[in-house]
């Protein structure tokens, strides 16, 4: 027990860099295992939070966006949905890679020894920011198509209610659309977090390396799969955690959900389940 | 292939380009987007029949057929599906060379986990070190398709056991009351209605089903990420056709495929809904009968 406090310690963190550098190769402990993976889930919630955080506003542009009358907003909410749903994350991260790698050769071109540019560009083919840019934009997409149909739902009775009020324009948006839209969305929403949750683990299999073996809760499970020729106790071991971590989503976006429903009846409020809709 | 393109180093640009597509390497390129189809034709089908039998066994008056089935259609929900990518192929392989090495070399007495290593004798070996590449490429095939099946069989098996829910009661009921089995109102009065309510579970499954077969790359099929990136990175003048890093151009390219391939299905899948829903006794339905 002594033994793995002390490989706590030293693996706990590993996956964000701190502590001991060198992973466990030989005689490989489950102890060793359940940590590691443990660490790499740390980045696993840091794409995902980040990702649906960010996310999240954007959607809403996007689904206003192609709610709107004029194609000028319409057009460009429509091909960013289209483009992110229609094609698989996979490539999209592929993509993403292959085009940040390009891009400080494009910059060197024109302003050679301006270092803060060439600086940038690098991180950008680095998973932390390149990888969370494409889950971004990702996850905006899919939320944006769920908003845009809550958009659409929103009864009509309450906008002539709010217009018969004289409420219109901007506060009718955020006063009236805006909570509804937002409570009808929530069940589907919550799905597309848990599944955005999931397709974090895409990323470091995908084009972007993990640096100094810094990756996450999966790429550790492939590595303990890889050295020890036993697939049975990493990948289970990692699907626990994303077990656990989608009931923790499913709880904190449960109590949203009743923030949202607190003014209906307890037989008319929506409820959160998982359905696979939302996979990409 | 083409006799102009003896000597690539001589050619103009245009027949440069040309002579480019057109290399073996690009050949098996464009075979292996047929190996996506394939993957699809038969994967689909095939996670269709798991998903059947799972809400079947959903349904189950045995209860350790119901919680099995259940479990196995509610794994997908909590778990990323790449981790059974990584897993299955992975788990059935030992598990194959496993039951093998027990048959073929019975006489051999060390264990078969060393430390860490997984060791069967040579002739349990899956493919034989022997066999041909294309042995080999097939096996890692069927051991993804198999994956690809079990993943999509637990999705399916969400949407079909809804699907059986959905039918209405009476329906059943009415069966039941004409003096029909159990097995009869099921086969004759449930399979058949329960479809219109799948068709849209179903149609977003195959748009994820199509959205997933990249990740045969992690499976170690020459799929084509892998040609994507095998025929894109820079070729010095040691190669016939030396080039740059184009990678960002090939996979700008799957990016096209995918785009094109989900929405012609889109389109085909709204056509086969409207279709399903003549005659039926939903919305959909009435509003064709002009209702």
């Amino acid at each position: 027990m002594s033994s793995c406090w002390a490989t706590l310690q030293d693996y706990g963190l590993r996956s964000i860099g701190i502590g001991e550098r060198i992973l466990p190769k030989i005689d490989i402990t489950i102890c060793e295992q359940v940590v590691l993976i443990g660490s790499g889930l740390i980045w696993n919630i840091y794409f995902g939070i980040i990702a649906v955080f960010f996310g999240f506003w954007f959607s809403i542009i996007l689904a206003v966006g192609k709610n709107h009358k004029l194609a000028l907003f319409r057009i460009p909410s429509e091909s960013i949905i289209f483009v992110f749903r229609g094609s698989p994350l996979f490539i999209q991260f592929f993509f993403a890679y292959e085009f940040f790698v390009l891009l400080p050769k494009v910059g060197i071109e024109f302003d050679l020894g301006f270092i803060t540019l060439s600086a940038e560009t690098r991180w950008l083919t680095r998973a932390w920011l390149g990888g969370l840019i494409v889950l971004f934009f990702n996850t905006a997409a899919y939320s944006a198509e769920i908003f845009y149909g809550a958009i659409r739902s929103v009864s009509s009775g309450e906008l002539e209610a709010a217009e018969a009020y004289g409420i219109t324009g901007w506060s009718k948006f955020w006063r009236i659309i805006w909570p509804s839209m937002l409570r009808l969305a929530w069940p589907s929403y919550t799905n597309e977090a848990i599944f955005l949750f999931h397709a974090t683990s895409l990323i470091f299999f995908s084009g972007f390396p993990a640096w100094r073996q810094s990756g996450d809760a999966l790429y550790y499970a492939n590595y303990f799969a890889d050295k020890t020729f036993n697939p049975f106790l990493p990948y289970p071991i990692a699907a626990m955690y994303f077990i656990l971590l989608t009931l923790v989503i499913i709880s904190i976006f449960g109590v949203a959900n009743k923030y949202l429903n607190r003014h209906l009846d307890v037989e008319q409020r929506a409820k959160i389940q998982i359905s696979i809709n939302i996979l990409r | 292939m083409f006799n102009v393109c003896a000597d690539p180093s001589t050619l103009t640009e245009f027949f440069w380009v040309i002579c480019y597509l057109t290399t073996a390497k690009h050949f098996a390129f464009y075979v292996s987007f047929l190996v996506v189809l394939m993957l699809l034709a038969i994967a689909a089908p095939l996670s269709l029949l798991f998903g059947f039998i799972a809400a079947i066994g959903t349904r189950s008056s045995n209860w350790i057929i119901q919680i099995f089935s259940k479990s196995y259609i509610n794994m997908v929900r909590g778990i990323p599906d790449v981790v059974f990518f990584l897993f299955v192929p992975l788990a059935l392989d030992q598990f194959f060379e496993f039951i093998r090495h027990k048959i073929i070399c019975f006489d051999v007495v060390e264990p078969i986990w060393q430390g860490t290593d997984f060791v069967v004798c040579k002739s349990a070996k899956l493919p034989l070190s022997t066999a041909e590449l294309w042995v080999h490429q097939l096996y890692a095939f069927t051991l993804a398709l198999i994956a690809f099946a079990i993943v999509f069989g637990a999705f399916a098996g969400n949407v079909l056991s809804g699907a059986m829910r959905a039918v209405p009661k009476t329906q059943t009921e009415t069966g039941a009351a004409f003096g029909f089995t159990q097995k009869q109102t099921f086969w004759r009065i449930l399979v058949p209605q329960m479809w219109i309510y799948a068709i849209p579970g179903l149609s977003n499954l195959w748009m994820i089903l199509i959205k997933a077969t990249p990740l045969l790359f992690l499976l170690g099929v020459e799929d084509i990420v892998y040609w994507a990136r095998e025929l894109g990175g820079s070729k010095t003048s040691m190669y016939a056709y030396p080039h740059p890093d184009w990678r960002v151009y090939y996979f700008a390219g799957l990016l096209v495929f995918y785009l094109l391939m989900t929405w012609a299905s889109s389109k085909v899948l709204k056509r086969l809904q409207i279709k399903l829903s003549k005659g039926q006794a939903t919305m959909a339905g009435k509003e064709l009968q002009g209702y």
